[in-house]
């Protein structure tokens, strides 16, 4: 039993090096004596548990021993005489190299990169290229590497709101494209009413408590005509950081009636949620019932400019999020319309902001012309207030008959 | 009007804008002569126009206007400077209190035919709740309290109030964009030529620039045309402030906005740079104007693009930053000079 003396366990047999970080624990330095300075001790303490170490790592045959040492076996091989193999010289471990003597095992000799050959690397990374960029990875690469250039040398172009669309393309359909198809399931009706060329008002139902059914709408239009859906959004979307960023980055701008016109008289389809935070805000029990229609301000910029309004209808978005409360206290103090309370969100944090797999239908209806007024139309509060009615009528029947054919809200 | 009678009076021509522009309008054909007014001397060469020495912010203006029979006045003097006038109140009083006299010696002098102003967009203000781009017949969304923008506001209602009393003067007024170029010194430039540039996090905004050279033909081009009216003078295009950071290959820190604040008036107290608070709105929130009225009315087209006076400004600079940019060159060089590697690698996995 004399053997279970010496064996270090736990050790990586290195007696004295329970933590192995370079330093002496505190019950060896106390074993050690006082007044030696700790510099000292380190300069000559590699070589004397080197002769101390040996014997504990190699004479030991039982298993318990073995185990723990198989880790530390690669980087402290410059000991034996034999000539360093050539992993050792590309190992991310120089003071191992040059002097084998003062080798010692430290974390950083023992991480999980160590030991890799510059070869493995090289293939891992060709790997990785091919796996990104396919075949053709070289000349893909190449023009990925152009791309990031262009980023970062500020060479490319905005429009007068700020839509970049390079970086709306790459990375925000990107990113947002497998949530609509695979998350949401969206499922697009009557893609034909969407206007292939010219200015066009997409007016949808406002849901969700976090607008994600605008983004939703976004790509969901960019994939099926390969238009850009120009979002109009509250003043609030610009007041705060890094929302309002991302907004002037995918191409919205201020829900105002001269951006509106602006943006319709370019030949942009325009979108717009007239309930705003009335409609994202309203608690599940009240979910698929329109809200008031704003002022109609949408009606007299579709007037104005003589644009059809095509009306959306988004069924799904209510059950991403069921709101059950709110605190108006607080979104006061933060100047903010309501702080939601879902059966999920402040109480399993984070993961409360994950939205239920809810299933989505988006129906555009028939496109209602607005160019057949007369010009004095937008001043006209009675014809206004008759055409939001139509629109918001329309919008409200198809969510019915959306609801009607959709099987349950998860499928 | 026979060519080269006209005598025209420059405000403001001890600065380098100012001086230059009076220096090139009096060898525009039209103009016979060309009065150039300050308070202090021009520090450089003026050419053939005559200078008086006079402050705008008392009467003596007056008798310069009569006696020298003045039918066009150009007032540039409105500062956005605080350093270069001394201070807070001296550049308020000189914006507000010299153009009141101004305009009032105008109004008193019959000979007054024409008057332009230099104006500028930072009128508008710049908020959240700004439409993407202001036209002419916009007002700011929040009145400007304090500052430049609130000088502006002022000398503009003086001006409209002249226009009203004497409606046989053609007012014309040009709400230049931010000018830009080597020589402008304007808080702007300051903030651009910091080594590292404090940004606003979570912001991004949107610029608009005038070249310096478009600015003095603007203005000249007024003078000759005498179209009245309010005309937002810019060059196309917009870019964002953190397109121009990468363009001017300087390394920018983001920090939130009370923070920016703080650094630029560090900075202002420091006279490392002229950060005035009003301009943290600005770099906040952006502001783009509508040229339209610019083109058809006024019959004006700047000879740069934002994007190009920016460039033409970037030259001027010597870049702090960029080390991203010339990593991925040199990565991007080396990519197609490689086309060993898949056989390389082909060996090694064999």
């Amino acid at each position: 039993m004399g053997d279970a003396e010496i064996i270090p366990i736990g050790t990586r047999g290195r007696p004295g090096r329970g933590s192995a970080s370079g330093k002496p624990s505190s019950a060896s330095r106390s074993l050690a004596g006082p007044g030696k300075p700790a510099a000292e001790k380190r300069a000559d303490r590699p070589s004397r548990p080197r002769h101390g170490a040996r014997p504990a790592t190699d004479q030991p045959t039982t298993p318990a021993a073995d185990r723990p040492r198989k880790p530390a076996v690669e980087p402290t091989e410059p000991t034996p005489p034999t000539p360093p193999a050539p992993r050792l010289t590309e190992a991310p471990a120089p003071d191992a190299g040059h002097d084998p003597v003062l080798a010692a095992t430290t974390v950083r000799d023992r991480g999980p990169l160590a030991g890799i050959p510059a070869g493995d690397w090289l293939a891992a990374f060709q790997h990785a290229a091919r796996e990104l960029f396919g075949e053709q990875w070289e000349p893909q690469l190449a023009r990925f590497l152009a791309f990031l250039r262009r980023r970062v040398s500020g060479d490319y172009v905005v429009d007068e709101y700020g839509f970049d669309q390079e970086i709306t393309e790459r990375f925000l359909m990107t990113a947002l494209r497998p949530i609509a198809d695979k998350w949401f399931r969206i499922e697009v009706r009557g893609v034909d009413n969407i206007p292939t060329e010219g200015g066009a008002l997409v007016v949808s139902n406002h849901s969700g408590t976090i607008p994600v059914d605008g983004l939703m709408t976004m790509v969901s239009i960019h994939d099926h005509t390969g238009r850009f859906l120009r979002p109009l959004g509250a003043d609030l979307v610009f007041r705060m950081p890094v929302v309002s960023k991302l907004a002037r980055k995918s191409g919205t701008t201020l829900a105002c009636s001269e951006d509106a016109e602006r943006m319709l008289r370019a030949g942009e389809l325009v979108g717009v949620w007239p309930e705003g935070f009335k409609g994202i805000g309203k608690p599940y029990a009240e979910r698929y019932k329109l809200q008031r229609f704003g002022r109609g301000g949408f009606v007299s910029a579709a007037l104005r400019t003589g644009v059809p309004i095509v009306p959306l209808s988004v069924v799904g978005a209510e059950e991403i999020y069921p709101l059950v409360g709110n605190v108006p206290g607080l979104a006061r103090v933060l100047g903010i319309p309501y702080i939601p309370i879902t059966p999920f969100f402040p109480l399993l944090g984070p993961l409360g902001l994950v939205p239920l797999p809810s299933k989505w239908l988006l129906e555009f209806g028939e496109p209602i012309r607005t160019d057949e007024f007369d010009s004095g139309a937008a001043d006209d509060p009675m014809l206004v207030f008759d055409v939001t009615d139509q629109v918001r009528e329309t919008i409200q029947s198809t969510l019915y008959s959306l609801l009607m054919k959709r099987e349950s809200v998860f499928r | 009007m026979a060519a080269g009678d006209r005598v025209v009076l420059v405000t403001g021509v001890s600065r380098d804008l100012g001086r230059h522009f009076a220096r090139s309008l009096a060898a525009e054909p039209c103009v016979g002569r060309v009065i150039g007014v300050d308070v202090v001397p021009p520090r450089g060469d003026i050419g053939d126009v005559s200078f008086v020495r006079a402050d705008i912010r008392n009467p003596v203006i007056a008798k310069v206007i009569a006696k020298e029979r003045v039918d066009t006045v150009v007032h540039m003097s409105v500062i956005s400077t605080p350093g270069s006038a001394g201070g807070r109140n001296t550049m308020k009083e000189l914006n507000v209190i010299g153009t009141m006299q101004l305009l009032a010696a105008c109004q008193k002098a019959p000979t007054v035919e024409h008057l332009v102003v230099k104006s500028t967009t930072t009128v508008y203000g710049a908020s959240n709740r700004d439409p993407a781009m202001f036209t002419e017949d916009m007002e700011p969304r929040r009145a400007p309290r304090a500052g430049y923008a609130k000088d502006v506001a002022e000398i503009e209602s003086y001006v409209r109030g002249f226009a009203r009393r004497r409606p046989d003067v053609r007012v014309t007024m040009l709400r230049c964009a931010n000018v830009i170029g080597a020589h402008v010194v304007s808080p702007l430039t300051s903030y651009f030529r910091l080594p590292v540039v404090p940004t606003v996090f979570g912001y991004d905004a949107r610029l608009q620039f005038l070249h310096e050279r478009d600015l003095l033909s603007v203005l000249r081009y007024a003078v000759a045309n005498e179209v009245p009216g309010t005309f937002n003078v810019a060059g196309d295009g917009i870019l964002m402030l953190s397109q121009a950071m990468r363009r001017l290959k300087r390394p920018t820190v983001s920090m939130p906005g009370f923070a920016v604040g703080q650094a630029g008036s560090f900075l202002r107290q420091a006279r490392l740079a002229d950060f005035s608070p009003e301009q943290l709105g600005f770099l906040t929130y952006g502001r783009g104007v509508d040229t339209t009225r610019m083109r058809e009315e006024l019959g004006f087209e700047p000879s740069m693009t934002t994007e190009e006076a920016f460039a033409d400004f970037a030259r001027s600079l010597t870049p702090t930053g960029g080390r991203t940019e010339r990593l991925l060159g040199v990565l991007a060089d080396a990519l197609p000079s490689t086309p060993a590697l898949p056989s390389s690698s082909g060996v090694l996995d064999g």
